[in-house]
Formats: C-alpha cells, sequence, structure tokens
C-alpha cells in the first residue's frame, strides 16, 4: 500500500467562535486529481488555504508528502485562482515567471521552462504580449502555467473557471485534464460544479455547508483519458446523482 | 495611425484658431494695448533686456521643479511608511487629511515669517500644495492588492521586500503617475502664489514689476511662459509614465 500523497485527519478550522471545518479526512495519493466539491461557504477555500500553508489547522491531523515523495512547503505549492490575478505591467512570460523570481531560481532555465509551460497550456506565440490583449480562458491558461513554473509538486486550484462562459469552461477542463497528464502533478481542484467535479476527478471529496463537514469521497471509476462523451456515461449519471443527494438536491 | 495623426493635427489647429481669434479680436476691436496686447506686441515683449527673461524663468522654473521633486520623494516615501505600518498610518493619514484642508495659500504669510523670501520658500510653496494629492493617490495606489496576490506571494514563503518591490510598487505606479500629474499642475501655481506674496525674482515677481508701469504685453508673456513651464512638467510627468506603465495598467 504506497504512502498518500496528502493525509487529512479529523481536520478542524476555528475562525473566533465560528467553526469553519468540521472534520476534515481524506487522503490524496501522489499524481491524482482530487475534485472538492460543496456549496459556497462550505470552507473548501479554508481547506485549500490550509493545504498552502496559509492558515493554521486548529486539530486533527495533517500530513503533506511522504518517504517517496518529500514535500517543501515554501515551494511544492503552485496556486490557481478563479479570477487570472496576472500583473497587468507584465507581459505573460514575465508574468508566468513571478513564482520563480520569489524563490531565486535560476533565471535562464526558468524561462526555459516557462516558454514550454506556456507551450504546454497552447499559449505559444503569447510569451510577448501583455494580459489585457488575451481572452479570459487564456489569461487562465497563463494562470495555470505561472502555477507550474517552479515544479511544485502540489497544485491547488480554487474554482478556476468559476468566471468563464460554460463553453470555454468545458474546454478548460479538457485542457485541464492534458496539462495534468503531462505535468504529473497532485492536483486538488475546488469547484461548485458538480459534474465538473466528477468529470475531473481520480476523487471527488463533497463537502456539506457551515460547518464543512465530510459528507463523501470516493474514486471516480471512468475511463481515461477521458473526453466530453464520458458525461453520458451512466457511471458519470450515477455520480452526479450521489454528489447531488448528499447536497440535498434531489 | 491616420486617426491619431487627424486627432493631432486638430489638437495644433484648435491652438493656431486661439491665437488667431485673439489677434483678429485686437485688431479689429481696437482693443487698447495696455488692456489686451496683440501676439506680435506680447513676443516684442521678449526683446525688452532689463526684464530679465532668462533668469527670471531659471528661478521659477527652479521653484517649481524644486517643490515638485520634494513633494514627489516626500509624498511617495510617506506613503510608503504608511503601508508597512498600519498603526502609523491609523494615527497619521487622519490628521493628513485635515492638514490637506489648510488652504495652502494662507501659509504664504507664514512662510515668509518663518523663511524670508526667495527661492526656498517659493519651493515650500509649491511642495506644501502639491505633496497632498501625491501622497494620497500614492498611498490608495499602494493599499489597492488583491488578497489573493497576497496569498500567492505568501504561499512561496515570498519575503515583504518581494511583495513591494514585485506587486505593491508597480501596482501602485499608475495611481502615482495620476498624482503627479494633478500635482504638476498645483507646483505650478504654488510657485507662482509664492512669488506674488513675496519674492525678489521670478516670473510672477516680474509680472508684479511690469504691473505698475501697465506693461501688459510682459504680464501677457510671463502668462505665457509660466504656462510653459507647466507644460513641460506635466510632459515629462506624461513621457515618464507612458514609458514606465503599460496602456491598459494606466489610469484615465
Amino acid at each position: 500500500m504506497p504512502e498518500p500523497f496528502i493525509h487529512l485527519s479529523g481536520v478542524r478550522k476555528v475562525y473566533g467562535q465560528h467553526l469553519a471545518i468540521s472534520d476534515a479526512s481524506f487522503d490524496v495519493m501522489p499524481g491524482e486529481l482530487v475534485s472538492l466539491v460543496g456549496p459556497s461557504g462550505c470552507g473548501k477555500s479554508t481547506l485549500l488555504k490550509i493545504l498552502a500553508g496559509l492558515h493554521p489547522h486548529d486539530g486533527g491531523e495533517l500530513r503533506l508528502g511522504s518517504a517517496a515523495h518529500p514535500f517543501d512547503p515554501a515551494r511544492d505549492v503552485g496556486m490557481v485562482f478563479q479570477a487570472p490575478l496576472l500583473l497587468k505591467w507584465r507581459r505573460i512570460l514575465e508574468n508566468v515567471l513571478l513564482p520563480a523570481e520569489i524563490l531565486g531560481l535560476p533565471a535562464r532555465e526558468s524561462r526555459e521552462r516557462a516558454r514550454e509551460l506556456l507551450n504546454l497550456v497552447g499559449l505559444q506565440g503569447y510569451e510577448a504580449k501583455y494580459p489585457y490583449e488575451l481572452s479570459g480562458g487564456m489569461q487562465q491558461r497563463a494562470a495555470i502555467a505561472r502555477a507550474l513554473v517552479h515544479d511544485p509538486k502540489l497544485v491547488l486550484m480554487d474554482e478556476p473557471f468559476g468566471a468563464l462562459d460554460a463553453l470555454t469552461r468545458e474546454k478548460m477542463n479538457l485542457e485541464l485534464l492534458r496539462i495534468w497528464q503531462e505535468a504529473g502533478k497532485t492536483i486538488v481542484f475546488v469547484t461548485h460544479g458538480i459534474s465538473e467535479a466528477v468529470f475531473l476527478g481520480t476523487r471527488v471529496v463533497v463537502l456539506t455547508a457551515g460547518p464543512a463537514r465530510m459528507a463523501d469521497n470516493f474514486e471516480v471509476d471512468l475511463p481515461r483519458p477521458r473526453s466530453l462523451d464520458i458525461k453520458t456515461h451512466e457511471r458519470f449519471g450515477e455520480y452526479t446523482r450521489r454528489i447531488y443527494r448528499l447536497l440535498g438536491m434531489e | 495611425m491616420n486617426d491619431k495623426l487627424g486627432r493631432y493635427a486638430l489638437g495644433v489647429l484648435a491652438h493656431v484658431a486661439l491665437i488667431l481669434a485673439w489677434y483678429l479680436f485686437v485688431r479689429f476691436g481696437e482693443v487698447p494695448r495696455f488692456v489686451m496686447p496683440s501676439p506680435g506686441d506680447t513676443l516684442d515683449a521678449l526683446l525688452q533686456p532689463n526684464y530679465g527673461w532668462w533668469s527670471n524663468i531659471a528661478v521659477t522654473g527652479t521653484e517649481i521643479f524644486a517643490g515638485y521633486f520634494l513633494a514627489l520623494v516626500v509624498g511617495v516615501a510617506l506613503a510608503l511608511v504608511f503601508t508597512w505600518s498600519r498603526l502609523l498610518e491609523a494615527f497619521f493619514m487622519p490628521l493628513l487629511v485635515s492638514l490637506n484642508m489648510i488652504p495652502k495659500v494662507a501659509l504664504g504669510p507664514l512662510i515668509i515669517v518663518w523663511f524670508k523670501y526667495g527661492v526656498f520658500p517659493n519651493s515650500l510653496m509649491a511642495f506644501s500644495i502639491c505633496v497632498f494629492p501625491i501622497l494620497l493617490t500614492t498611498a490608495r495606489g499602494l493599499r489597492e492588492i488583491e488578497p489573493e496576490l497576497l496569498d500567492l506571494v505568501r504561499s512561496l514563503k515570498g519575503s515583504r521586500w518581494q511583495l513591494f518591490t514585485k506587486i505593491q510598487l508597480p501596482g501602485a505606479l499608475p495611481y502615482i503617475f495620476s498624482g503627479m500629474k494633478v500635482g504638476a499642475i498645483l507646483a505650478v501655481a504654488g510657485a507662482i502664489v509664492g512669488e506674488f506674496l513675496g519674492s525678489d525674482r521670478g516670473l510672477g515677481y516680474l509680472m508684479l514689476q511690469v504691473q505698475v508701469t501697465l506693461d501688459t504685453p510682459a504680464m501677457f508673456m510671463a502668462v505665457l511662459l509660466i504656462t510653459l513651464l507647466g507644460m513641460l512638467l506635466y510632459g515629462i510627468v506624461l513621457i515618464l509614465e507612458r514609458w514606465l506603465v503599460p496602456k491598459d495598467a494606466r489610469l484615465a
């Protein structure tokens, strides 16, 4: 039995009087893409911040990394947010390089890597453009490249496609699966899109609202590589119904 | 490109039209020279050697630029201190907002009492009138940082200095320039008011001198030169902005 890359057991988070997360327990294996799904305000973003080392947790056990995959909290986290948050005054390539600069990585290799990543996310030829010259979806691709530039072992995504239109979102889902397969990262993907969670995840963790409570945690047994066809798969429907039920919508 | 050229031509045309209207008004309205000189009379004023145009331009220019530069350094530095310490900001910011309400012109007589008259007190006048807009807009720009960008830097264990140099300061540049543009106009007014209140040199001083002799063409010329000094300063700010801030990040 291989060791999990992320291990949470009974993790709690309290803000003053408010219990934000009551008991989060789940494991993530190296290279998994785990969807964290739940209604707005259920504490999934808080959980992500705890994983990013931005907030301490107030109870329970949290372990990142394993003997085979050691985890360096300063270097092994990449983050993508709902807004691309590109720096307006930097060209795309320089935007992608930001984490490498902060970490003081060798400039030449980082540039090389940033270029490769821009190719990977389908932005070759846009290196010298400014963010405003790119569409929302393209900006988010650049943000994904930025999250990968320092070669982190863990990428945390907080509703990264939530602000995109439905078609672009589907396209970006496919892109993300391709990038994930090529980059081989462990990804924790927060969303409130139920079908998005099932479509992307190797595993889905369902949280219910206030305080966040683990409602379910199941492996998604659907063929890979996935295409949009999979949404008509019988099991896809079963999984989404399972989540809808948990969230009290059925 | 053609559109841009057209706009440029229209701008020049408007200026030429104003000068022409001025000329025609004076010429055919038979306006006396001491009320309103013609453009030609105004230019002729430059030929008066005893007005010392060059040295007066130098004096007023020094006052404007020195006061402005000082305001820029002090304004940006104070704004920086405020973003580093919330306590200092909470303590000083309300005070500065109150001080900003003082009509700076009213300080003129006091400045003369404290520092006599001359280039230095007039620079102080220019400084006092343009430091607040620069300080206030810079402080605002430095505060406007997306919390998630903060998270991004913190998740990489970035230092405060990195946060400042890579995100806060470049992010605040459009605001700084917006304050600098307002300040540039005010600095000119400040220096001239200072010269009106008490001085022995400068274009403002010259205006008071020639007013006595009703040499209106020289007064017109002085106003024109003061305006050109202001345009020079404003132009430098615009060029710097164009150079340092990419198009999309500029504030309108």
